[in-house]
């Protein structure tokens, strides 16, 4: 086993949650970002999907979600930034025995906006999952796995996963999630009914292309100040809601492509958006071997390239869904199917890399200590 | 009666820190055997069998050097003394 190097964040860090094919890794720096100091790999060989950090109620909680080939997953936490982790003796996400499904992996981890000891989980097969406890104890949501369309669900590929889930800044009952192939839920009643709600969301490999359900939708973001307000990068297609997710209309203006996974929004800013445009779904690539990261500071209206510190030549990088996170001090990271972590203090105006050489980045998490 | 269980080292902080854990007891099969394991060693059975009560598909369990998959399964018949082997599959890392 590899030898495992830890960080000790001081307050007012910035911290960032990487999760990779084969194990997890923090990445520390102070408040300026010039310097990073790694810690990891924790749980080397798992995959880790999803990441979390829990600083209610005075905590300093790592979580996350790594999954075993070989001895499945069980959720982990951690209170000493990755010194040492819980080992639960009991699977701590499983699904009743009434579902006859195994879990496969674990997607996202979310604590609640809205208390303090509530959090959800994402998961695979897709369903989401929510703890009262403080993550000690998780129960399946059975509004979302009892709704009649859920057999029409179909795996995407990278299975049939929950990999987004939106709380309301406002409004407490109010729950959007995203499934990769069945589109986005929303709950207006606290998770115990879901409807569909994908109007003017394309579905470019159906013959209906703009079906009730079934849309593959790669991310959703939701503005924190101004929560009428979202985003979504689609499986072909960027769109924007005015109106909670009720509607989407196309804002893929000056994209070189509308296909991608990775979106981030500026906690403080509704307008502020960033994406890594990839070429199509036949070649999961950047586009031209540029790696650039696209902001809008408009809401949409208009796209612009940022790769000021980014490879711009024989560039064919990925970023995955979940890889990609900005901050209240106009941070934005982002992590690469190659292995490449990059960060930028200016809103991606100038970028450097954090660390070259990690296991394929699936998610990446910015936390202020 | 008894059995031997051989554990993988990933488990092993799950089984008091032990490669080789005898536990005494009746069973028929090694679904049996797996239960005496689990009830002195709890946390070893999510890491071995799904919520479904299935093996884990990378996982490959041998009584007395047979692989249940071409045996039994579960029900793989085990003797008083059986050496049962729990081995990561050859994928992964």
């Amino acid at each position: 086993m590899p030898e495992i190097t830890y960080v000790t964040p001081r307050k007012g860090d910035v911290l960032l949650l990487v999760g990779t094919m084969k194990g997890a890794f923090l990445f520390r720096s102070n408040k300026s970002r010039k310097k990073w100091e790694m810690g990891g790999p924790y749980f080397p060989g798992s995959a880790v999907y999803a990441m979390a950090y829990d600083d209610r109620k005075g905590r300093q909680r790592l979580w996350a979600g790594p999954t075993s080939m070989h001895w499945g997953n069980v959720l982990r936490s951690s209170d000493d930034f990755g010194k040492t982790w819980s080992v639960p003796q009991e699977a701590n996400i499983k699904f009743p025995q009434r579902t006859e499904t195994a879990l496969k992996n674990v997607w996202q981890i979310l604590p609640s906006r809205h208390d303090d000891d509530t959090m959800y989980c994402g998961v695979e097969p897709a369903a989401l999952f929510k703890s009262t406890d403080g993550g000690e104890t998780w129960e399946l949501v059975d509004g979302l796995w009892d709704h009649p369309q859920r057999p029409q669900w179909q795996p995407g590929g990278g299975g049939l996963c929950l990999h987004t889930i939106l709380q309301d800044p406002k409004d407490k009952r109010r729950m959007r999630v995203a499934i990769s192939t069945a589109g986005m839920y929303v709950s207006e009643d606290n998770g115990a009914t879901w409807r569909p709600s994908n109007k003017g969301v394309r579905a470019e490999f159906l013959p209906d292309k703009y079906p009730e359900f079934g849309q593959c939708v790669h991310k959703v973001v939701q503005s924190r100040k101004k929560p009428q307000r979202m985003y979504l990068q689609n499986h072909w297609g960027l769109y924007r809601s005015d109106d909670r997710g009720e509607s989407w209309k196309d804002i893929a203006n000056g994209v070189p492509s509308d296909f991608g996974f990775a979106m981030a929004i500026h906690p403080d800013d509704a307008d502020k958006v960033w994406i890594v445009p990839i070429e199509s779904d036949g070649f999961r690539a950047t586009p031209e071997g540029k790696l650039r990261v696209y902001r809008t500071k408009n809401g949409g209206k208009r796209w612009e390239p940022m790769s000021k510190g980014l490879p711009q030549e024989n560039a064919y990088e990925c970023v995955l869904r979940d890889a990609m996170a900005a901050d209240a001090l106009d941070g934005v990271y982002f992590g690469t199917r190659s292995g490449k972590v990059f960060a930028s203090s200016n809103e991606g105006r100038k970028w450097m890399t954090v660390i070259d050489g990690l296991p394929p980045v699936v998610s990446v998490k910015a936390a202020r200590v | 009666m008894s059995y031997t269980f051989y554990i993988p080292g990933p488990l092993r902080e799950l089984a008091g820190n032990r490669g080789e854990v005898r536990v005494d007891g009746r069973a028929a099969s090694v679904a049996d055997a797996l239960s005496l394991l689990w009830t002195k060693y709890p946390g070893v059975r999510d890491r071995i069998i799904t919520e479904v009560g299935e093996v884990r598909p990378h996982v490959n369990i041998f009584v007395d050097g047979e692989s249940i998959r071409d045996a039994g399964g579960l029900q793989t018949a085990v003797e008083d003394g059986s050496e049962i082997f729990i081995l990561p599959a050859v994928s992964g890392g």
